[in-house]
């Protein structure tokens, strides 16, 4: 197993290290629930160095990821400062290959995508970029934290006052650039936050001086149920080659405003809009039990479609889950009864629409 | 023959003998703690006769779901509520408040067939 630059702080910590994608990383720190509340309500931390940074360069930048990105990077060049962008990557028939924030750099463009894809996204970069003039970078001297919670930039602030005014005003999807360090306020849980991205050989130090000012260490477990919450999609599950956008909520990171712009899997994607017959919801458990991935949905005995991932909702306590069905929310009637078959019981579910929960505010009950 | 307090099976369960006929059955602290939070479980009826080695509940973490298994044979003649209305009691006390379900034994021998303490322990490699 690979180990990141913060691993001796997961052992110091307590952290439970299990194996994720190859890395040595902490699923929690003792209890997975009380970690997902600290975010929801304060300040918890997360290493996610296991994700890969791919930093773009060259006069052909742009031009490149405006064609194997669904999202359109141009729309960047209207904001003065370096903002983000969430899309995909999609193969010739608009199945998702990767999902990924890509970041306007001074230098050109950083992709952050996931760590279970590096392979095949690393091969299909440089197999799609036989044609441009670009430097594709891999950035293993870089270590990403994630530092989430209604309290995360304060905290950060207090450990960074010289950058405090530029912290303070970064809007979302914004990031700043301070001595080779990255902040972004971006995040995976559905609270405001930062991801810092930072050398290596700084990690140990800024965990220490995070840990010193109370911010709470925060597992893959956690990470998983507050996404959950927030509706985020997770790769390999929510969505995988098979899925296109119209099946798992992507659609508004496929732009088509310029109709001039040509990028891998458009084609397929405007085709298959009449066809598309996929559509994603969410389920709330009404009894008792946990919803999971695989899990058939079932309305009058028929089965209408499959759970992507489902948990148990801290915050809502009751078991929620994100899942594909063969109808639109809208086309639903509100005396439709929904079922999850549970070990062959039949479990009722109530249909909503995602999010479950979004800074810190239950949406649904 | 002589029969030591509490005893293990390979699947992480326990069983702890009451008196001559009755036992408690758990689930381990190494059980509880490869699932992580328990938010969920599901127990055998009252009155259910169940045979060692069945599925007879699930216990579900955060994590996963993990089927129960009875160690032994016999009658259910009680449930843990407490476990079931607050599931949290499992990972703070395994081996003692955190019990599943309380068994009139069939056959007290079964009980040889499981581990003792040190060799359910030398198994997990404690």
């Amino acid at each position: 197993m690979q180990k990141t630059h913060f691993y001796d702080c997961h052992i110091k910590a307590n952290g439970k290290i299990i194996d994720f994608c190859g890395f040595a990383l902490p699923i929690n720190y003792g209890s997975q629930l009380k970690e997902h509340e600290t975010v929801r309500q304060d300040c918890g931390m997360f290493d996610v160095s296991h994700m890969t940074i791919t930093d773009i360069e060259g006069v052909d930048s742009k031009r490149f990821l405006r064609y194997i990105l669904s999202n359109d990077v141009a729309k960047l060049d209207k904001y003065t400062t370096n903002k983000a962008l969430y899309s995909a990557i999609l193969n010739e028939n608009a199945g998702i290959i990767d999902d990924l924030i890509v970041y306007k750099m001074p230098w050109g463009y950083r992709i952050i995508s996931n760590s279970a894809t590096y392979k095949k996204v690393s091969s299909w970069i440089e197999l799609q970029a036989k044609n441009f003039k670009i430097k594709i970078n891999n950035r293993k001297d870089l270590a990403i934290l994630a530092i989430q919670g209604p309290n995360a930039i304060t905290k950060v602030v207090k450990i960074k006052p010289q950058i405090a005014n530029n912290l303070l005003n970064l809007k979302p999807f914004e990031s700043i650039i301070d001595e080779n360090w990255c902040y972004a306020r971006t995040g995976y849980t559905g609270e405001d936050g930062l991801e810092v991205i930072l050398p290596n050989k700084f990690a140990q130090q800024f965990w220490q001086q995070l840990i010193e000012i109370g911010v709470t260490p925060c597992g893959l477990g956690a990470r998983d149920t507050l996404r959950l919450e927030a509706g985020l999609n997770l790769y390999g599950h929510d969505m995988d080659e098979n899925t296109t956008p119209y099946s798992c909520n992507m659609n508004f990171v496929v732009d088509l405003l310029d109709n001039t712009r040509d990028f891998i899997g458009k084609n397929k994607y405007l085709g298959l809009k009449v066809m598309n017959n996929l559509f994603q919801v969410g389920l709330i458990l009404e009894g008792n039990g946990i919803l999971r991935e695989g899990h058939d949905i079932i309305i009058n005995n028929e089965p209408i479609g499959k759970i992507t991932s489902g948990t148990f909702s801290p915050s809502l306590k009751k078991s929620i889950a994100i899942a594909q069905i063969k109808s639109k929310l809208e086309n639903i009637k509100p005396t439709d009864k929904f079922f999850v078959n549970i070990r062959n019981h039949l479990e009722a579910v109530k249909l909503v629409k995602l999010p479950f929960v979004k800074h810190g505010k239950i949406l649904h009950f | 023959m002589q029969h030591s307090n509490i005893k293990f099976s390979e699947s992480h369960e326990w069983v702890k003998l009451e008196n001559d006929n009755t036992a408690l059955v758990g689930i381990s602290h190494h059980a509880q703690e490869l699932l992580g939070d328990i938010v969920y479980i599901e127990l055998p009826r009252i009155e259910q006769n169940i045979v060692a080695n069945d599925t007879v509940g699930v216990v579900e973490s955060v994590k996963a779901a993990s089927d129960l298994y009875s160690p032994v044979s016999g009658e259910v003649i009680a449930i843990n509520d407490s476990a079931i209305n607050d599931p949290s009691i499992i990972n703070n006390h395994p081996e003692d408040k955190g019990w599943l379900f309380k068994i009139k034994l069939d056959d007290i021998t079964e009980l040889d067939n499981l581990l003792t303490t040190n060799e359910y322990k030398k198994s997990i490699g404690e």
